[in-house]
């Protein structure tokens, strides 16, 4: 069955995306999204030590010719810092994709709404892969549809609170108008979790505290692997509708 | 001269690259992005880029993040 997922051009051989903050060391980030199947990998650009030059780099365990490398612009909280880490992101010759997250409140890490539009705006016109992390809004999404972003990435829940998809039926208006893919980032939990997302038609889903935060990352890893798997078929294949009364699954022709 | 680099006050050489810089403080090239003053620096641009005495100079590279 071919069901490639396609942003710009570039074809996308997993529907599962991670992260790789929050994990013991190198050798485990590796070995988990080795164990997720996922071929996007998200990382935050910052200062290189100067200091400690033997201090391992986290591109000699995650190879960028193996993987999609998404930078993100997690931890600023204006448009114009958002702009010049995304600016950094791309000179490193890495990728052109760039997640932008401008933070409008540290305590839930929710997006600033104007900030990102403005930043995706000015971005994808320099001819960044713009995707933007955003709160579960249908406007907005429309919005930075238009401002040029390849694909929106609405919030389940706020980053690391592992709570789930907490409004689903905003979810799905935003599946039924905007028209790039969505890839639901942020707030899932568990493998249950990702596979409501992609019952739901998400395109995707990214995820990073779900699997590092897991008590053991590596199995986590493998059942999300799975989960975007079995939701993504769930959803292709259609559920039945749900029903308040039974309906006998046995005959009752044939009973003595 | 003087140079703050990623923040930290270093003596370097006059008129070193930013080349030069990357090889004194052992950074592969490859793996960063290099500002000046604010102002990226392309990596074509790393042999021939000569530092001034004052300039802020901030080397990033990827780390783990979600």
């Amino acid at each position: 069955m071919d069901d490639k997922l396609i942003i710009k051009g570039i074809e996308f051989k997993s529907r599962l995306w991670v992260g790789t903050g929050k994990y013991k060391d190198f050798e485990e980030t590796a070995k988990a999204i080795e164990a997720s199947g996922a071929d996007v990998v998200t990382v935050a650009v910052r200062r290189t030590n100067i200091f400690d030059r033997k201090s391992a780099n986290l591109l000699d365990f995650i190879d960028p010719k193996k993987y999609k490398i998404l930078p993100n612009t997690a931890g600023c909280y204006t448009m114009e810092d958002a702009l010049r880490y995304a600016r950094l992101a791309r000179e490193t010759g890495v990728s052109d994709l760039i997640k932008i997250e401008v933070i409008g409140d540290e305590k839930t890490l929710f997006p600033d709404a104007c900030a990102t539009l403005k930043a995706t705006e000015i971005l994808a016109k320099e001819g960044f892969i713009v995707l933007p992390y955003i709160n579960d809004d249908p406007v907005m999404a429309l919005r930075l549809v238009d401002a040029g972003a390849a694909a929106v990435m609405p919030l389940a829940a706020p980053i690391g609170s592992g709570l789930g998809i907490r409004n689903p039926y905003n979810i799905k208006i935003i599946l039924e108008q905007a028209k790039v893919p969505v890839v639901v980032d942020a707030g899932v939990g568990t493998a249950s979790d990702v596979a409501i997302a992609m019952e739901l038609g998400c395109d995707a889903v990214l995820l990073n505290t779900a699997i590092a935060g897991a008590q053991d990352p590596i199995t986590m890893a493998e059942a999300m692997k799975h989960a975007v798997l079995a939701g993504r078929l769930a959803y292709k294949a259609g559920r039945m509708p749900r029903k308040l009364y039974a309906t006998a699954s046995s005959p009752i022709e044939g009973m003595l | 001269m003087k140079l703050k680099i990623n923040g930290t006050d270093s003596e370097m050489q006059d008129g070193i690259t930013v080349s030069r810089l990357l090889e004194t403080l052992q950074i592969e090239p490859a793996r960063v992005a290099v500002e000046v003053n604010l102002q990226i620096v392309k990596k074509c641009n790393f042999d021939d880029h000569i530092l001034k005495d004052g300039d802020s100079i901030e080397i990033v590279n990827f780390v783990g993040g979600g």
